[in-house]
């Protein structure tokens, strides 16, 4: 539960219109031993089952949807299934069919919230393109808990709304384009680092 | 007090039974609000402490064991019950809760009620249809169990389905739940309305051939199922985590509820399942559900992997 001194533990990603194509170059951008667990919401209809396919078409990390109850692995990329809300416990994934939070389901703050709490400041929050603002609450809840947060510039999302309440509810978090991200994560993995800027006041 | 509403259900359904079940719908509908956001600066540790207190003095003071379901989501359950009555600690619920019966009744049903739709994952239902109908077609008396059935949604759909392959004459569905209350609201046979066209598009993806309209009457604020689908149903309480075996079975249906247990609940209830299944019975999970994670992938065989129907083995 506490802190731990090798870096960071997980990742968690949140994403909703424009999200295939953001995914694609994240996940295709993190080396094949990235060695982190990758948990991605990414707001869909009940059945586009395609996801997981075209992102694994783009990486050598294992990508699959979650199984409730399923162990989380270093490495490996933990897809929300449609229609599921995905929470992090100590150890493995849930999964739970209560209401959509702010009419989502999968919600990206649930994840977050639940992860936060398990991970603390072990924990890494990315917020990319989206038509909402899911999310920004969840990855607030993380950088307060000593996590580290990272949002797409908006500048290169395909929708720039859920970037910009991210970026806006968390001005310590790391702005960058998209293509910096997968880089970026995969070269502060193994040691935590401060937020970009300094904390708020 | 439930009996007499029940009562007043049998009668002929006037306006007032039709007011008071809508009402009823209503609440049930505003209970199925989100998870909340928890307190930011909440101590974790203590937090987690507190959580187990509270159920752990449930369980000793009411007998309700939730000791076992999945930390993350039954905390979030709590503490959208802790906002709705004011108050700033999971202790101070304690209190409450421990203090006050009809507060615990609210509680109950904030952390028993699983929301759920007709034909929900109308693959499942299609499948159901081409690869478990054959099979129970061979029997001559056929017993379906729901466990967890909440509000009803989906064994309105599999009497509907059964009806339509002709089966339900000699079937009969045990609709079982920890909770009363959620019961009573599937005995009712009311849903919302507007939801009715949502199930519409599941029904006719799960194969439905016929109208969807013509199983329901439409009411000023509900679709009210028609009496001839529950029938061959009964309506029970029981609860998985401390009731046992009551009859065999040849269909148990247990989807997306098991998800709130932790491992050792899931295995605790698959080891009733598999001891309520006649031989080659049919068990049926949610869509994300796996036996892998549990330690009864061995007595199953998967009839259809992809829907989570498992035929137990001999």
């Amino acid at each position: 539960m506490g802190a731990s001194a090798q870096g960071y533990r997980m990742v968690v990603v949140g994403v909703s219109a424009g999200g295939l194509s953001a995914l694609r170059t994240l996940v295709g951008g993190l080396p094949a031993g990235f060695g982190l667990p990758v948990a991605v919401v990414q707001h869909r209809s009940k059945d586009s089952e395609l996801l997981c396919e075209l992102l694994q078409e783009c990486t050598a990390l294992e990508v699959g949807e979650v199984n409730d109850k399923e162990e989380v692995r270093a490495g490996r990329v933990y897809v929300a299934p449609p229609d599921y809300h995905l929470l992090a416990e100590d150890g493995f994934f849930s999964l739970s069919t209560d209401a959509p939070v702010r009419y989502s389901r999968p919600s990206i703050d649930v994840l977050f919230d639940s992860a936060s709490d398990v991970y603390g400041p072990d924990l890494i929050g990315v917020v990319l393109t989206g038509a909402n603002a899911d999310g920004s609450r969840g990855l607030r809840r993380i950088v307060d808990q000593g996590g580290y947060a990272v949002v797409q510039d908006p500048g290169t999302a395909e929708v720039r709304m859920m970037p910009q309440a991210a970026a806006k509810a968390v001005p310590e978090a790391c702005v960058l384009p998209l293509d910096a991200i997968g880089p970026h994560l995969a070269s502060i993995r193994g040691r935590r680092v401060p937020p970009c800027r300094g904390a708020r006041a | 007090m439930a009996e007499n509403k029940a009562e007043a259900r049998e009668a002929d359904g006037g306006p007032r039974r039709r007011r008071v079940d809508a009402a009823e719908a209503a609440r049930a509908r505003a209970r199925a609000v989100s998870l909340p956001d928890t307190p930011s600066d909440y101590p974790r540790e203590l937090e987690k402490i507190e959580v187990e207190l509270l159920l752990d003095g449930i369980h000793r003071h009411y007998g309700f064991d939730f000791r076992s379901y999945a930390y993350s989501s039954i905390k979030r359950r709590l503490w959208k019950r802790i906002q709705q009555e004011g108050l700033e600690t999971v202790s101070a619920l304690q209190d409450r809760v421990l203090h006050d019966p009809a507060l615990m009744e609210e509680l109950l049903l904030d952390l028993s009620i699983n929301v759920t739709a007709m034909f929900r994952d109308p693959g499942f239902y299609l499948a159901f249809r081409t690869q478990v109908v054959p099979v129970l077609r061979t029997y001559p008396f056929i017993r379906v169990w729901h466990a967890g059935c909440s509000t009803g949604e989906e064994v309105y759909s599999m009497a509907i389905l059964l009806q339509e392959e002709g089966l339900y004459d000699r079937a009969r569905i045990y609709a079982t739940d920890i909770n009363e209350v959620v019961l009573h609201r599937a005995k009712s046979g009311i849903f919302p309305l507007e939801k009715m066209q949502e199930y519409t598009q599941n029904y006719l993806a799960a194969g439905g051939a016929r109208s969807f309209s013509e199983y329901y009457t439409a009411m000023y604020d509900g679709a009210l199922f028609n009496a001839s689908l529950t029938r061959n149903v009964v309506f029970s309480q029981h609860n998985l985590v401390t009731d046992g075996s009551f009859a065999e079975f040849n269909v148990i249906l247990c989807r997306n509820v098991m998800i709130y247990f932790d491992r050792d609940l899931q295995n605790r209830v698959h080891e009733l399942f598999a001891a309520s299944l006649v031989p080659f019975g049919l068990l049926c999970l949610g869509n994300k559900e796996s036996l892998r994670f549990t330690a009864f992938e061995e007595r199953y065989e998967a009839l259809n992997a992809k829907e989570k129907i498992f035929r137990r083995k001999g």
